[in-house]
């Protein structure tokens, strides 16, 4: 793991006295609300519907035990004894007092955690593949990237007003868990034809109410190059985004806008300056240095051996665990979504929990996923017995990752000041449904994505069933989107037709599922019978409740 | 309004010698002028012919490219905050100061606070004329953070280079 120098310690406290003294001037009148406001979102902190939310930074999703436990410390000490993971990886504190803020950051800071640009028009934590580092499957641990995106996008002079938000995930595998293709930038590591390791990079995707897919910008930009490929795009964003009207402000829309050739075009001119003046070349021994940190632990040499055991085991391994790079090893994912509790909300007691069974099991390590699940990155699969049933005492035992009652969803009217509708009650209903882990294996992989407002913080267009909160007339109502995709086959999904009422939505996406179970070809995940048949056949289903009532009424 | 100008690394106050004239007022007879990127436009020839030093501001939306080499026949470039969340000035104070390589004053106009003094200085202004902040408000904004992750045209080192300096 990455661990502060006395720079980053220093670079930490200095901003965490900083944010100490714009809560002062605030409190004194020195500056107005409206000023106080972005200051206060650049380092996370939010005023929701009940009481300020505090949102903490996770880079790339890595936590070591002692970050978990002082978060499990701070959810108790400040707030109500939980916290909520996001699908930016990050932790949000629901219940937070603005007067506690500089003391919670102090805290963190010895913990070598910060809130830093967890929000506000800047860019964002840096987000990254859950299983980086463990999985086979990539050309190389993407988080040593991100840690040098996270350093020089702290307090980016330039960068800190910009129009909009500006997210930034990185991957390294072909298959895509990182939702690459919905960021504003994202960097993909890729062998060119040579067989030497660079960056491709994309921008331009986002949810919110337009949504759009990444296109690329660069095929292969060279490892020395990279910051000064990220710097160009930020500075062509900066400089020529729109400003008169928030709605239009990411860098999507400018984009699409002067299109994506126009948009290289000016991107390659910025890039070719920046890199004439060399200051942001990325020498090959800085990347060396900080890859060092993200070194692979020492595994023991053992062989592939995965334990058996009873049904309930089985079905859990089944979903949950996924291969690791060295023999003998896995990836377990705990889920945060144990039927009838909150996608992604954990205890204190939980918290602290996990972070015994990662030090026990894990090598000091857990990873937070976009999918807003935790991650046991490194455990020996003779020890996946002993992890299963500690997690089934914590009731964090959910056999569903990738499965149906895997939902994502924003905590939505129950929380966010910007929310239409409720997600939470929707995402538990759903679940209570297909509770039935028989009846959720049958389905096979089905992503259920939900968001309580057009925003998309519950990435309902990358669903393969998308489910948005509207409001009508002070009243709850639900759309349906079919066919999005946030992996390497990024689609955004269509959407079916009128609302359904909040008693009537979980019904509606049984109708869904059971037409799609009836018409599915071998091997078919719900995604590809979606994209073979159409929405058709499932809006004739789905409103089978309103036409009855309409002909009964 | 008072000029607070950075001169070797610390805030000053120093004496304005421009004055801003709007595009239908006459120039002054002596003295600095700064005027806006259309009227330098129109009037190149009569202001960069005046015995006096020239400045031209620039809204939010103006690129400082269209200047041209022009620029380096300037003394004052100011660059409008419309609002002190539009950033797009920081960028084109780094346009001036690295791609363009104007080496006169870049001044800050409009609404911008006091927590975007220090990213001010780091991408290249020099000059604000304020009277909501003073020397020290300079100081100890330019103080907070002692090290910074970015190159910038402040030619100030950066962490990564202060490691590998050690």
């Amino acid at each position: 793991m990455y661990r502060y120098d006395e720079f980053d310690a220093k670079f930490v406290a200095e901003r965490v006295a900083q944010f100490r003294g714009q809560v002062e001037r605030r409190l004194a009148g020195a500056i107005t609300e409206d000023e106080f406001k972005p200051l206060r979102l650049m380092n996370g902190l939010y005023l929701q519907l009940h009481a300020y939310m505090l949102r903490i930074a996770v880079p790339y999703g890595t936590l070591s035990s002692k970050q978990l436990r002082k978060l499990a410390h701070i959810a108790r000490v400040y707030d109500k004894g939980f916290g909520h993971f996001t699908t930016r990886t990050n932790l949000q504190f629901n219940w937070i007092k603005l007067v506690d803020v500089p003391d919670i950051l102090s805290e963190l800071a010895s913990v070598e955690m910060h809130c830093i640009q967890t929000s506000g028009n800047c860019i964002r934590n840096v987000t990254a593949d859950q299983f980086a580092g463990a999985t086979p499957e990539e050309i190389e641990d993407p988080r040593p990237l991100a840690e040098i995106i996270r350093q020089w996008s702290s307090l980016h002079p330039e960068f800190v007003f910009l129009a909009r938000k500006f997210k930034i995930a990185v991957g390294a595998t072909e298959h895509d868990r990182a939702a690459l293709l919905y960021h504003d930038m994202a960097v993909d590591i890729v062998r060119n034809a040579e067989g030497r390791v660079g960056y491709k990079v994309v921008a331009g995707g986002g949810m919110g109410r337009t949504p759009y897919i990444a296109q690329t910008m660069s095929e292969f930009v060279e490892r020395e190059d990279i910051l000064a490929y990220l710097e160009a795009v930020l500075r062509v964003y900066n400089q020529d985004s729109r400003r008169d009207n928030k709605h239009k402000q990411r860098i999507k829309i400018l984009i699409n806008a002067i299109g994506v050739e126009e948009m290289r075009r000016r991107v390659d001119r910025e890039f070719a300056e920046i890199k004439r003046t060399g200051s942001l070349q990325l020498p090959a021994e800085e990347l060396a240095r900080i890859t060092a940190y993200f070194a692979p632990p020492q595994f023991e040499a053992l062989p592939d051996n995965m334990p058996f055991g009873d049904k309930a085991f089985e079905d859990w391994k089944k979903t949950n665990v996924a291969r690791h790079r060295a023999p003998g090893y896995a990836i377990a994912t705990i889920s945060l979504k144990t039927v009838g509790q909150i996608p992604g909300d954990a205890s204190a007691d939980q918290m602290d929990m996990i972070a015994d069974l990662v030090d026990e099991y894990s090598l000091g390590e857990v990873r937070v996923s976009h999918e807003q699940n935790l991650v046991l990155p490194h455990v020996r699969q003779r020890d996946l017995p002993a992890i299963f049933s500690r997690l089934q005492a914590l009731d964090l035992a959910a056999p569903n990752s990738g499965l149906i009652t895997d939902i994502i969803a924003c905590p939505g009217l129950d929380y966010c000041d910007l929310a239409n509708a409720r997600s939470i009650p929707i995402a538990q209903d759903i679940a209570k449904k297909f509770a039935d882990i028989g009846r959720q294996q049958e389905i096979g992989e089905l992503k259920i994505k939900i968001s309580g407002c057009i925003n998309a913080c519950g990435h309902h267009h990358a669903g393969h069933i998308g489910i948005l909160g509207v409001d009508k007339k002070g009243v709850e109502f639900y759309q349906l989107q079919l066919g999005g995709s946030g992996a390497e086959d990024a689609s955004i999904g269509d959407i079916m037709g009128p609302g359904f009422g909040e008693h009537e939505i979980a019904n509606a996406v049984e109708r869904v599922v059971n037409h799609y179970l009836a018409v599915r070809k071998d091997g078919e995940r719900f995604l590809d019978t979606y994209r073979r048949v159409g929405m058709e056949p499932f809006k004739n289903v789905a409103y089978q409740e309103q036409m009855y009532a309409a002909h009964t009424g | 309004m008072p000029l607070i100008r950075v001169e070797g690394g610390k805030a000053v106050v120093a004496d304005d010698g421009f004055v801003s004239v709007a595009d239908d007022a006459a120039l002054p007879a002596s003295g600095g002028a700064i005027v806006s990127l259309k009227r330098f436009q129109a009037e190149r020839e009569t202001l960069l012919g005046r015995n006096a030093p020239t400045g031209v501001r620039l809204t939010a939306a103006e690129n400082p490219e269209a200047l041209g080499d022009d620029v380096h026949r300037l003394s004052v470039v100011t660059l409008e905050f419309p609002a002190f969340n539009d950033g797009r000035a920081f960028s084109w104070a780094r346009i001036l100061r690295t791609r363009m390589g104007y080496k006169g004053e870049v001044r800050a106009a409009g609404h911008y606070i006091y927590d975007q003094l220090n990213y001010q200085r780091r991408v290249g202004f020099d000059a604000w004329a304020t009277d909501r902040y003073g020397v020290a408000d300079f100081e100890k904004a330019f103080a907070e953070i002692t090290n910074v992750y970015q190159p910038s045209t402040d030619g100030k080192k950066t962490i990564r280079e202060l490691r590998t300096a050690k």
